[in-house]
């Protein structure tokens, strides 16, 4: 029998120290099919692939590209068989141009014929219906231009096998679109196409074949057309998970903070908030949504005191809070919480234990020069409790416990303060399916107490489902506010593109 | 885990270790030990020195005699102060190069203080030395930290240069308007009067009963207050800091005053009780070598006094037997930079695993690739 395979990874095993990232792990994977690699957090999707691209090498197993056992040792010998990875975080030089990112560091003489590579990009460009300006510096890309250049420079090296690792996860639902139709293209072409994702529905739209990866094992691999989004969950998970987000119905309060001109700008003299103006009031989820880096992270860091404005007015309780830091909002009285998208780089301390992470927004009111424990020990305990923290004891450093009970510590701490606003960005980022779904409940729970909540987020069907509006930015300017029980998808897309497409 | 490799050479790999099992790093710290004197024996073969009575006199050289143990602790005692010093500065991830001058310009201080006020009674002039000295040492430090607090500079520039300004004004007036007239032309300062010296305790100056005091008083400092806290957290993320309301550029100039404050304090007491006057060449390099005693002692106060110890007896066993085997100065330099070298070594094989990859028909592949 020919083995007709792109690629066959069989009993693929990896670990990193006593780690097991990957326990003989199988995947196959077919020319002109585009094949889903679904699976939570730490499930060993990226690990497995980083192997195929030869960052990793397997401890043990073997890989075969088109039925020739092959062993890589650098991402070199990889891309010469013809494999070729997109990483999340592109790797472009952002000064230089499409066409010099993708001649860089390649092969050939010093110099390189403009006028032929123009020729080359234009010939791969219309074969998979890609669409790029080969004379554009980086910079000056959008994140979906940015993308396409990548699967443009690994084309252009050959590739007939693509590795795509959370593409989706910067973009807007137009691009895409676009992306899934440049996929669909390349099967089309014959290529094999590698997705990893954890949207499912995505995986559901756009492959043919999904294999399922659980705490490092592969658990199966099935037909999309045959699957079942449930079913798909439980095997991703292990176990049954009700997922039912639903948006607490709760009639809206009084007005809680307002926004009134704010503009930010940043370190490049670029506006990142450009005349920000919105209320938030209690008893709402206000989601916020945009393409990354539209101004989100600035938009919470203004509210919470650690960004300088260069004008516009932020009341909270009557009182102009824009300008004050966050130790004199505190001292105002003001109760905000705020978790910022970098936990543990700017939440929380990981190399401290949970009672040291607990007192670190209220130690300043202890009296004298003496650092006192036990009130925080106290307050400690009772949020392990309520929130169900999994911890070995108050002393393990937070960087020792999992993502989700990580975010459980900072989310407890700022909800246990007893917030009137409470400002989130990305809280469910990286967690698992189950950790996700207790911290909406968490924020439903704080949305029925008559909490006011802005929510920052990235998955569009999160936010339509559990928010009661939803603000969307693009590059630091509101683009709209829209009612999400009536919103679509698409109308938000329209407008985190700012109302061009 | 995902950008876990440190780098590659051919076919050897640093990986950085998740956590590695209390008796395992014990393992290596005693087996680089074991391991350095068996490199630091070899060397001493090529000199034709027998190892093993070489280890044997250095070993007798600063623990040997009642008289050499004295010595051995007046080596620990401005070592251990100095550490603590840049232990507060690097717990908050400040990296004070500057230990040297900060010393120097607290042994100016408090040289200032002694040569003119020396008529003073001994308790009120040592008490006002001792203040001079590190408010002296703390302003030093302060420069840098309100420039780096304000400015955002570097520190590690900052703190080095600083140093040799410091030297070179005390160097000048030394040579200078503060030389000795009656020295027939040595330059050289008057000695302090009785009063400036630092008595002593069980043969070794008091400055031990002050280094214990302030390794404790440390300890206590970083671990339960709340100034110890915020530098903690300033040293740990900026930015948390930030979120959680502290003032940073205050954690910062305070954690940088104690700092070059103690470093001040070293410069005092070795100008009152070694030097009994001040010199240039005071600092002796005790602030560089409290660098490498503070990342040994891995920013903790208590571990700080058993490795400047340690420290302490390894110097005064080379400076030992210099005199005693007649070895030249760069041997017993020599055998101290091979035990440290193996020493600061083996952290690194506590922190990263190394790995031996099968690098066969792969890696050649990859070389013809280029």
């Amino acid at each position: 029998m020919i083995d007709t395979a792109a690629i066959r990874m069989e009993n693929i095993t990896k670990s990193f120290g006593s780690v097991i990232a990957n326990d003989r792990i199988n995947l196959t994977v077919n020319n002109g099919e585009i094949h889903a690699l679904l699976g939570e957090n730490g499930a060993g999707k990226s690990t497995l692939m980083n192997m195929l691209s030869g960052i990793y090498r397997p401890d043990s197993g073997s890989v075969f590209v088109n039925g020739e056992a092959v062993e890589f040792s650098s991402p070199r010998d990889s891309i010469k068989k013809g494999i070729g990875m997109i990483h999340q975080h592109f790797k472009l030089t952002e000064v230089m141009t499409a066409a010099d990112n993708i001649v860089l560091g390649q092969r050939g003489g010093f110099f390189t014929k403009e006028a032929n590579l123009v020729k080359q990009i234009a010939e791969i460009s219309d074969r998979y219906g890609l669409d790029i300006n080969p004379r554009k510096k980086v910079y000056e890309m959008s994140v979906g231009e940015k993308q396409t250049l990548e699967i443009i420079k690994v084309l252009y090296r050959g590739a007939r096998i693509l590795i795509m690792d959370e593409p989706t996860a910067v973009l807007t639902p137009q691009e895409i679109d676009k992306l899934f139709r440049i996929m669909r293209n390349m099967k089309e072409q014959g290529c094999a196409v590698v997705i990893i994702t954890h949207k499912l529905n995505e995986v559901m739209e756009i492959s043919d074949r999904i294999t399922i990866l659980r705490k490092g094992r592969s658990v199966d691999t099935v037909l999309t057309e045959d699957a079942e989004i449930p079913t798909l969950i439980e095997m991703m998970v292990g176990r049954k998970v009700d997922l039912k987000l639903r948006r607490e119905p709760t009639e809206r309060g009084e007005e809680l903070l307002r926004l009134d001109g704010v503009t930010v700008i940043d370190s490049d003299k670029k506006a990142a908030l450009d005349d920000v103006g919105f209320s938030l009031h209690a008893s709402e989820i206000l989601g916020v949504a945009g393409v990354a880096g539209s101004g989100q992270k600035e938009l919470c860091e203004t509210i919470a005191g650690l960004q300088a404005a260069e004008k516009g007015r932020i009341f909270f309780g009557g009182a102009n809070i824009l300008g004050k830091s966050p130790r004199e909002i505190i001292k105002l009285g003001i109760r905000m919480g705020f978790i910022p998208e970098d936990r543990l780089g700017m939440g929380l301390v990981a190399s401290m234990d949970i009672v040291h992470n607990i007192i670190l927004k209220e130690y300043q009111n202890q009296k004298g020069i003496v650092l006192r424990r036990r009130p925080g020990a106290e307050k400690a305990r009772r949020i392990v409790e309520r929130f169900d923290i999994q911890t070995p004891n108050l002393s393990t450093p937070v960087s020792k416990l999992s993502g989700g009970n990580i975010q459980k510590v900072l989310l407890g701490r700022e909800i246990d303060s007893d917030p009137k606003v409470l400002i989130t960005a990305y809280p469910v980022r990286g967690l698992d399916i189950g950790a996700s779904y207790r911290i909406y409940d968490l924020l439903n729970e704080q949305k029925r107490r008559g909490v006011g909540i802005i929510f920052i987020g990235e998955d569009l069907d999160v936010l339509l489902e559990l928010c009661d509006r939803i603000l969307v930015l693009t590059d630091g300017k509101i683009s709209g506010i829209v009612d999400a029980a009536r919103a679509t998808k698409e109308e938000i897309g329209f407008l985190m593109t700012g109302g061009r497409i | 885990m995902k950008d876990g490799k440190l780098f590659s050479i051919g076919s050897v790999k640093a990986v950085k270790r998740e956590d590695i099992p209390k008796n395992r790093s014990a393992i290596i710290r005693i087996s680089s030990v074991a391991l350095s004197l068996v490199f630091a024996g070899i060397v001493l073969l090529f000199f034709d020195l027998n190892p093993f009575t070489v280890f044997a006199t250095i070993i007798e050289g600063s623990v040997g005699s009642a008289s050499r143990v004295q010595q051995t602790i007046v080596k620990a005692i401005p070592l251990t102060i100095a550490s603590l010093g840049i232990l507060v500065a690097f717990k908050m991830k400040f990296w004070n190069i500057g230990g040297e001058g900060q010393i120097v310009m607290g042994a100016l201080a408090a040289s200032f203080v002694a040569l003119n006020f020396g008529d003073a009674p001994r308790p009120v002039l040592l008490l006002l030395m001792a203040v001079a000295s590190v408010v002296a040492g703390g302003i030093w430090a302060l420069i840098p930290a309100a420039f780096k607090a304000k400015m955002g500079t570097n520190e590690v520039i900052f703190t080095l240069m600083m140093n040799y300004i410091a030297i070179k004004f005390v160097t000048y007036l030394q040579y200078g308007p503060w030389r000795d007239p009656n020295s027939k032309g040595f330059p050289k300062i008057p000695n302090f009067s009785e009063n400036g010296l630092l008595p002593s305790l069980f043969g070794v100056h008091i400055g031990w009963v002050i280094a214990l005091i302030l390794t404790v008083a440390v300890y206590l400092f970083i671990n339960y207050t709340k100034k110890g806290y915020e530098i903690t957290v300033v040293g740990a993320s900026i930015d948390t800091a930030g979120y959680a309301g502290m003032n940073i550029p205050s954690v910062i100039m305070t954690a940088m005053f104690i700092s070059g404050g103690l470093c001040g304090l070293v410069g005092m007491i070795q100008a009152s009780a070694i030097e009994k006057t001040l010199v240039y060449g005071i600092s002796a390099n005790y602030g560089f070598t409290a660098i490498i005693t503070t990342w040994l002692a891995r920013l903790n106060a208590a571990a700080v006094l058993f490795v400047c110890i340690a420290f302490a007896m390894l110097l005064q066993g080379a400076s030992f037997i210099q005199l005693a085997m007649n070895v030249p100065a760069a041997v017993a330099g020599v055998v101290q930079g091979v035990i440290l070298f193996f020493v600061l070594g083996s952290e690194f094989f506590i922190r990263y695993k190394v790995l031996f990859t099968r690098g066969k028909s792969g890696s050649s592949e990859g070389k013809e690739a280029r």
